[in-house]
């Protein structure tokens, strides 16, 4: 099952002729990814690595039949891209995107998140973010594909390499993993802890969950409390940023601790009183999980 | 980006939201010149403040209010090339290098606006408190229901009914309630256009003749929207910042001064925050943040190196790379002809996963300079810690 990407998967890519844009499309296809063309604006009618690429996210989607986009576009222009791509309705949108102003992310995000006259709404993943991954499957993103393997540990993250880390840690030990979600690290996100927790927590072939959060804002918090409510699969918690100073934005957008709030203390302890498999240290990850499914440790 | 109240005052000025008549003066000449103006236009009194980069001035004795020009040129030179502590600055302060000097106002209240982004509604947010003048921290700490919040529709705006509600709320006189809007409708049109993320006027004060005025006023900016603001990028002032800092963000690196002596050097910025927390776990203490992203060349590293090694409480170098799209083979070059060109004599340990792994360990063991390689990154951070205490 996994969720969100699978063989179903036809994507396409905005932003497809700039060099990460050109890499990344190669790598989702490498690894076994749909990708059925992009979108540049005025480059149209050409075909680029063998893709086709379209001036309009629209004709895009009319043309392939797409059902998910992968945002390249450079910060200045990618909440536009994101817009767009809601707009042409296109039912997955992943944003890879770092930079994003924040005042365009509140605006665009206002627009997404509603549904369409048809009573369709996208699913925004990012931006700032590494992408989706259902390992064996196919994968939406910048991830390096061959440290996961298919198995049944669903993984929710704002962090890209500590998320790496993570999987790895299974993957040596055996462990397989369902989907990995990076929900990225701005302050503005479409899909939060709790969205991909819900379809994690929903999909039948995920048996536990890792969720790594970080510093600032309280999604942890809220994700917590969720956790405590509806889901009964275990969960396996991290947090980074547990000796970040207060008042400094720790390399993501969203990493700060602000007023008092965002602090790690704050969101391990409400994790921990949620019954949720909290380690202090970002090592413990794997091997708390292989304690959680029972399995012997290497 | 942060800025000083001086330019944050002259960003309201643009947009209509009253301010006290003042001059920013780096010498003791500007300062009475201004303060001789100021006296001249027959204000009472002339405020001298300490113009730095943190919040608590007044506490650490930055801010001085004068009656007369002696007083005020008294205040200058005490102010003026001081080592301003305050509880943001950090136990060694941070030196003044420029002073506002400022109409006084004649206080009847003091409250408090401000305008910052709410992430769980994703919307931007306006609150108003009647306790001017304090932490609005230890408010919102000790007495939330006394902050008034109004949460404003991007699509829309702040309107005006909003503003209305709010400066009821703080018990604004009903002749004082238009203006009270105006102001308000002014600072959220500011905050916008500047691409803020966080406005502050504390306090917000009424004088005693009825009106309403920024006694203080503190801005920050979206450094992801600084390029289409080119003026206010000029604002920026890189005396006020580490100037580690400062050398990292011209090789846009992520660098972050701490006070450890562990330096680390980590691609991805939730690994450099785990790798920070491993440390400490560990024992020791992370001398910095430092994010090199995921397409670090050489140039990067070495430039990274350089600012790793300009910091005197370093004592060991801990470098966790996981390599998705950065290779671990490439990386392991950049280090070595690094560490040959700086001549790095501190102990260097690496723990490096990812791709091409094998090539990078053996790029690292034939190039006959020392490196430490952890296995794991558990057992990397109790080499680095060790090596620290080692005192080499």
């Amino acid at each position: 099952m996994a969720v969100l990407v699978d063989k179903n998967t036809r994507l396409i890519v905005q932003g497809i002729t700039g060099r990460e844009g050109t890499f990344h499309a190669k790598g989702c296809a490498e690894y076994g990814t749909k990708v059925v063309g992009g979108v540049t604006p005025g480059k149209g009618g050409t075909t680029h690595e063998g893709w086709p690429v379209f001036n309009t996210v629209e004709e895009a989607v009319k043309e392939t039949g797409a059902n998910a986009t992968m945002i390249f576009v450079p910060p200045p222009f990618a909440a536009d891209g994101v817009l767009e791509a809601a707009a042409s309705g296109v039912p997955l949108i992943v944003c890879i995107t770092e930079g994003i102003p924040t005042l365009d992310m509140v605006k665009a995000w206002e627009i997404v998140k509603r549904a369409g006259p048809d009573g369709k709404r996208s699913r925004l993943i990012g931006p700032n973010c590494p992408g989706v991954i259902s390992p064996g499957k196919a994968k939406i993103g910048i991830m390096p594909g061959r440290i996961h393997k298919e198995g049944s540990v669903g993984i929710v993250s704002r962090s890209g390499t500590l998320t790496y880390e993570a999987v790895y840690q299974l993957t040596t030990r055996g462990i397989g993993q369902s989907t990995a979600i990076g929900i990225g690290g701005d302050p503005i996100i479409g899909n939060n802890h709790i969205d991909a927790l819900r379809l994690l927590n929903d999909d039948p072939e995920t048996e536990a969950i890792v969720m790594i959060g970080e510093i600032g804002g309280s999604a942890e918090e809220k994700a917590a409390q969720f956790i405590q409510e509806h889901v009964k699969k275990p969960v396996v918690g991290f947090i980074a940023g547990q000796t970040a100073p207060p008042g400094r934005r720790m390399g993501h957008a969203g990493a700060i601790i602000s007023g008092g709030e965002g602090t790690a203390a704050s969101k391990m302890a409400a994790m921990a009183a949620a019954g949720i498999h909290v380690v202090k240290s970002p090592a413990e990850i794997g091997a708390m999980m292989a304690k959680v499914l029972g399995k012997a440790q290497r | 980006m942060k800025i000083h109240e001086y330019q944050a005052k002259d960003v309201l000025r643009r947009y209509g939201v009253p301010v006290p008549d003042g001059e920013m003066a780096t010498t003791l000449e500007e300062a009475d010149t201004a303060a001789k103006a100021l006296f001249g236009k027959g204000n009472v009194a002339v405020v001298v403040k300490a113009q730095i980069h943190a919040g608590g001035r007044g506490k650490g004795g930055g801010v001085k209010v004068t009656k007369s020009i002696e007083a005020a040129n008294d205040a200058a030179k005490a102010i003026l090339g001081m080592q301003l502590v305050t509880h943001q600055t950090g136990p060694a302060g941070q030196k003044v290098q420029r002073l506002l000097i400022e109409a006084g106002s004649a206080i009847e209240r003091e409250l408090y606006l401000g305008l910052v982004l709410d992430r769980a509604t994703s919307k931007v947010v306006f609150m108003a408190s009647q306790s001017g003048g304090m932490e609005i921290e230890q408010v919102a700490h000790e007495t939330p229901e006394l902050i008034y919040k109004e949460t404003i529709e991007p699509a829309v705006g702040l309107q005006p009914y909003q503003a209305r509600q709010l400066a009821f709320k703080l018990g604004l006189d009903a002749k004082q309630i238009n203006s009270a809007v105006a102001f308000m409708m002014g600072l959220y049109k500011a905050y916008v256009e500047s691409d803020a993320t966080l406005m502050e006027i504390n306090p917000f004060i009424t004088t005693k003749d009825g009106g309403l005025m920024a006694l203080d006023c503190k801005i920050n900016f979206d450094d992801n929207a600084m390029f289409r603001h080119k003026d206010l990028k000029e604002l920026r002032d890189l005396a006020e910042e580490d100037p580690l800092e400062v050398e990292a963000s011209k090789s846009n690196l992520n660098y972050i001064k701490l006070d450890g002596s562990i330096a680390c050097m980590v691609n991805g910025a939730g690994l450099a925050m785990a790798t920070m927390d491993i440390i400490e776990y560990a024992g020791g203490k992370a001398a910095n943040f430092l994010d090199v992203g995921g397409g670090a060349n050489q140039e990067q590293i070495e430039s990274a190196f350089a600012i790793l090694l300009s910091d005197p409480n370093v004592k060991a170098i801990f470098i966790n790379i996981f390599g998705g799209i950065l290779r671990v083979d490439v990386l392991a070059t950049a280090v070595v002809a690094a560490a040959k060109k700086l001549n790095v004599k501190l102990p260097i340990i690496l723990r490096l996963e990812g791709t091409n792994v094998e090539e990078g360990r053996k790029i690292l063991k034939e190039s006959g300079l020392k490196f430490e390689v952890g296995a794991t990154m558990k057992e990397a951070a109790d080499l680095a810690v060790a090596a620290a205490k080692g005192g080499k």
